[in-house]
């Protein structure tokens, strides 16, 4: 079994968040939800994080630093989209300086609707997210094994 | 030197980062209900070290990854002194270059945010070396010898006759710990000024050989703490070792933090008012 | 004995000859070869003379007295150079001349007139004189190699050339203030000599003045009135001393109890006869060592060329002072004037400490910290035990291996980056790996476990602890050791730090570092690991000898002290360890991928430069700590001298008294 399961670190970034789903993302980490009940820490740092949480669309501000997060990303890593804005870009989407959701950079994995998403829709993403980390780590682990072969 | 002392050393290299490890998750179980959460399971951080092997390492400079292994390797040597019976002043020397490595391994990345966190990092060495250095000192004027193994067979005494000793060493224990009021130099918790400090550029299998050094070192502060009242027996000196240990999770979690100069002032202050005149009375008390 | 007067007259005779060559490239090939010699000869003057007792040298009557004669117009020629030198002085240093005049005349005064003690044996050989021969032979001899080359592009940039060309087939006659130069670091060779070998106190005394001589040339080398100035400091400081010691022969000669001009003899006196000499010898001990409230003259030496700053102020002659505060240091043990002795060593290193954490300047930090560890050998001699004597033989040799070579590479770095500031040193193990992993392991060696410093600190809170003058000495003095050691650790860590960061920016080509610098360095570098790897033989060979035959003579307590061999293993698994691990590294480097440095997601150029406000983009810069708002350099300076001169003031009157 993988460990990545049991011990997924986040990375938290509000992209070009009204702070809704950010506040709602925070508010899985206290007492009433606990994430840290299932190894779930907000690491605040790419190259500690599995799992990539962003919230708001990409504007031409933030689009390198999505980038550039994602690339400090050690693999196995998955991207969770959270709230609407960072599904499509929502009410922003036809706003000038709005590129629209977040699979217009970086690849994503889980799309988590809502505005703003509910703790424990959040919470459910993470979990799928996991179970796609875990995916992957085999497809690496396996992938390995045949370039050592 | 006995057989007896030669596997208590090697028993530290295979279960140090055990017990580590187990108060590490303690810690963060004990943290999580006086915040009246229910906390993550006591395995945590072994779960965490070992996802962290599965993940891939990125580095910044290969040899960051050096400097890493130096400050594993000096803290098993120093550990390994300590459970051996052997020099303790020695121990705690080890223990510095352990340190020092780890600062080299942050400074090594050259993020600004790994370079503030190691210098801090050393200036916390510099608050709390004095104190450290004092407690093999009165260990010595009270057994005269620097040998762990003579102090644990020390006078059931030595605890009272070092009590400012044992204040002194309580106070840097929680910065050793990297605890509020002094965790300066890495947070355990994200989204601050100084993200992780030391371990920011750290990923991977390099972030796992830190973590596991905590542990040893872990289980090295807790041995330290131990000598002051081992003489009392294993039953006895062991429960009281381990509530001052945890006590350490109750400062961490009622204080706000410190900045440096005043961790620096307070730490040189506790470490004459308690510790140096403990040294000068001890004449007076044995 | 021959081997004595070899490596005394040879010095002197080689500088003769390489002040004399006539081509730069062959005086380069008679500085190597020189020092070839006369490394050659302290190996085997150690090698006849290890694990052996000393052995006293009686001269013949009539060698006796023209030697006699020779030192005393020496010591009138030197005060008479000293003078006509002193033409230059500004009127706020009239002292320098009335000190030189003071310090001749007492010599003077001692020589002429009354009953001159009888001097059975002028020279002496023991295994510490050997250890210190050795150091300035090895040591010193490399130095004088480094020099070679660097002085080659020093004068040709002070000549607005800007390629120096190459040393060995220069075909133009040496400069006259090269030759002068090479002259004078040999003459301060043989001088050196001198005084670890002689045993007649006036013979000393005059070695003692020639190596205040040659750092007063030498530090006013580059003749800018800076270096002039401190030239002049240093000569004042170390007149100061002079005189001091001067006081102590006519005390010896004309005073009451001990009427002897030997160096053994004082000693043997102890420290009921012997104390009054012996603190004021110890004066000028303190200031040749540039103990506060002395220390000032040895950072001006800065000014100098790297060279100098490493002969003379780090390895060699600040150890003439130390060399003979040890060899009085059983007059001192358990007496009130060695414990003060000990707090003046020790309120040094812990001000010089602290100091060093506000400086930039690489060689400015180098010289802090050589006044700090000279601190605490000052702190070993005045303990005066066996053990403590251990100590600070063994602190002379790793701190003049690994300072040597510190200076010297600092030397290198600063010609190869044109900088001696700390901060212009960042990414050095990348840009300059070799010079960068020699600084490395000189920096390991001054203040880590398991090199010799630390080893030297051990046995020093061991012997301490069991001291015993007064209620509180030992404590005072092992806590001051333990605050000292705190700051050492910071400015050295930091400094290390610098070193070992990834280059934000691609790191420019490499120029080769010149030959004879490399091989002064290489050297220095493996001498640093040996010190270390070899300290049971030293120790054996060299130390134990020395405080053995003291307790034979029953001047101290026998050395119940050594190393417990678990000691040494766990030692030894260090230093393996320090030396396998890189190894292994270098053989199979675990192959990660390279990512930039984290600017919280704002990287624009890799780690070097952000995105900051404004859409602007910033270069990333980060500063070492350097404490200047929280210790300042001044206070702490005024507290140390001060403080040190109020103890050197009561040793005074407490040892008359």
């Amino acid at each position: 079994m993988s460990f990545l399961k049991k011990s997924p670190w986040v990375l938290h970034y509000a992209a070009t968040s009204c702070n809704g789903c950010d506040i709602e993302l925070l508010a899985c980490l206290t007492p009433l939800y606990d994430v840290e009940r299932f190894g779930i820490v907000n690491t605040g740092n790419p190259k500690h994080a599995d799992i990539f949480l962003v919230t708001g669309s990409v504007n031409e501000e933030s689009r390198k630093v999505v980038e550039n997060l994602y690339a400090q990303m050690p693999d196995p890593k998955v991207v969770v989209a959270i709230g609407a804005c960072a599904l499509s870009g929502g009410i922003f989407k036809d706003a000038y300086n709005v590129y629209g959701g977040i699979d217009k950079v970086i690849p994503v994995d889980v799309y988590v609707p809502g505005c703003a998403a509910r703790p424990e829709s959040i919470i459910d993403g993470v979990v799928q997210a996991l179970d796609i980390l875990e995916q992957r780590a085999k497809d690496r682990k396996r992938q390995r094994k045949m370039v050592a072969v | 030197m006995k057989p007896y002392a030669w596997s208590l050393g090697f028993a530290f290299i295979l279960l140090g980062p055990v017990v580590g490890a187990l108060l590490a998750g303690i810690d963060r179980r004990l943290t999580a209900r006086m915040q009246a959460r229910k906390g993550p399971p006591i395995l945590q951080p072994v779960y965490d070290v070992l996802k962290l092997f599965e993940k891939d390492t990125l580095v910044v400079t290969p040899l960051q990854t050096l400097y890493l292994w130096g400050f594993l390797f000096f803290m098993v040597v120093s550990g390994f002194i300590l459970f051996l019976g052997s020099d303790l002043l020695l121990s705690l020397f080890a223990l510095t270059v352990s340190g020092i490595f780890l600062c080299l391994a942050a400074y090594a990345t050259n993020s600004p945010f790994s370079n503030i966190g190691s210098s801090r990092e050393l200036m916390l060495m510099m608050a709390y070396e004095p104190m450290l250095i004092l407690v093999p000192l009165g260990f010595f004027l009270v057994t005269d010898s620097f040998r762990v193994s003579d102090i644990v067979s020390g006078s059931p005494w030595q605890v009272i006759q070092l009590a400012g000793i044992l204040i002194g060493f309580l106070f840097m224990l929680t910065i050793k710990l990297r605890k509020s009021p002094f965790d300066l130099s890495s947070s355990h918790h994200g989204h601050q000024e100084l993200v992780k400090g030391i371990t920011t550029d750290l990923s991977g299998s390099d972030l796992a050989i830190v973590e596991i050094g905590h542990w040893y070192e872990n289980s090295i502060l807790l041995g330290w703490l131990y000598l002051f009242f081992a003489p009392w027996g294993p039953w006895i000196a062991l429960p009281i070792t381990v509530v001052l240990f945890f006590a350490e999770v109750l400062v961490d979690n009622t204080n706000a933090r410190l900045t440096w100069s005043s961790t620096l002032k307070a730490s040189w202050l506790v470490t004459v008012v308690f510790g140096v005149t403990n040294l000068a009375l001890l004449p007076f008390i044995s | 004995m021959y081997l004595i007067s070899f490596l005394i007259l040879f010095s002197l005779i080689a500088g003769l000859a390489i002040a004399a060559a006539p081509t730069v490239g062959a005086q380069a090939l008679r500085i190597r070869f020189s020092v070839g010699a006369l490394a050659l000869a302290s190996v085997l003057l150690a090698l006849l003379q290890a694990s052996r007792g000393p052995e006293f040298y009686a001269l013949g009557d009539g060698l006796t007295h023209v030697l006699d004669w020779l030192f005393m117009a020496g010591g009138v020629a030197l005060a008479a150079l000293l003078l006509w030198f002193c033409r230059r002085i500004k009127p706020r240093e009239w002292y320098i001349p009335v000190l030189i005049v003071v310090q001749t005349g007492l010599m003077l005064y001692a020589e002429l007139f009354g009953q001159h003690p009888e001097i059975a044996h002028p020279f002496y050989v023991d295994s510490f004189s050997v250890l210190m021969a050795l150091i300035i032979a090895i040591v010193g001899g490399l130095i004088c190699i480094h020099a070679i080359r660097y002085m080659h592009d020093y004068l040709a940039h002070a000549a607005g050339q800007h390629e120096a060309g190459d040393v060995d087939t220069a075909q133009q006659r040496p400069e006259r203030s090269r030759s002068l130069f090479f002259f004078v670091l040999f003459l301060f060779l043989a001088a050196m000599f001198g005084i670890v070998f002689a045993n007649n106190l006036l013979w000393l005394f005059f070695f003692w003045e020639v190596t205040t001589l040659c750092s007063f040339w030498l530090i006013s080398y580059s003749g800018t009135d800076e270096a002039i100035r401190n030239g002049f400091r240093a000569l004042g400081f170390n007149l100061i001393g002079g005189v001091s010691f001067a006081a102590a022969i006519v005390w010896l000669t004309h005073g009451p109890g001990l009427h002897t001009w030997e160096l053994d003899q004082l000693v043997a006196g102890g420290s009921a006869l012997a104390l009054i000499p012996a603190v004021l010898i110890a004066v000028a001990g303190l200031s040749k060592s540039a103990q506060m409230p002395f220390s000032s003259w040895l950072l001006g030496a800065m000014v100098a060329p790297t060279p100098v700053s490493a002969l003379l102020h780090s390895s060699t002659m600040v150890k003439a002072g130390v060399f003979i505060l040890i060899k009085l240091s059983p007059v001192f043990h358990d007496t009130f004037a060695g414990l003060l002795l000990s707090l003046i060593g020790g309120l040094t290193f812990l001000a010089t400490s602290l100091i060093a954490v506000n400086q930039r300047n690489a060689k400015l930090v180098l010289a802090y910290s050589t006044i700090a560890n000279l601190g605490l050998i000052v702190m070993c001699a005045g303990v005066g035990t066996a053990a403590t004597m251990w100590a600070a033989i063994l602190l002379i040799l790793f701190h003049a291996v690994a300072k040597a070579l510190l200076f010297l590479a600092v030397g290198t770095t600063e010609h190869l980056i044109g900088s001696r500031d700390i901060e212009d040193m960042e990414g050095l193990v990348y840009r300059r790996p070799t010079i960068a992993a020699m600084l490395l392991v000189g920096m390991l060696g001054m203040f880590l476990a398991p090199f010799g410093m630390l080893l030297g600190k051990y046995t020093c809170f061991q012997a301490f602890l069991s001291m015993d003058v007064m209620w509180g000495d030992g404590v005072m003095l092992a806590v001051i050791l333990a605050f000292g050691s705190a700051p050492t650790l910071f400015f050295w860590s930091k400094w290390m730090g610098k070193l070992v960061a990834v280059p934000r920016s691609a790191p420019p080509g490499s120029a080769p570092i010149p030959r004879d610098e490399a091989i002064a360095l290489f050297s220095l570098t493996a001498l640093t690991y040996i010190a270390c790897a070899l300290f049971p033989l030293a120790d054996t060979g060299f130390v134990l000898p020395y405080t053995q035959h003291l307790a034979s003579l029953g001047l101290i307590a026998a050395p119940s002290f050594a190393m417990p061999w678990e000691t040494i293993m766990l030692m030894s698994i260090m230093l393996a360890g320090l030396f396998l691990m890189p190894l292994a590294f270098w053989l199979r480097p675990p192959r990660y991928a390279e990512v930039s440095a984290y600017l919280s997601g704002a990287n624009v150029d890799g780690s070097a430069s952000y995105r900051g406000a404004m859409g602007a983009e910033r270069m990333v810069e980060s500063r070492g700590y350097y404490l200047s708002g929280f210790l300042q350099e001044a206070t702490m300076v005024r507290v140390g001298l001060i403080g040190c001169g109020a103890l050197m003031f009561l040793m005074l009157i407490g040892a008359l008294l």
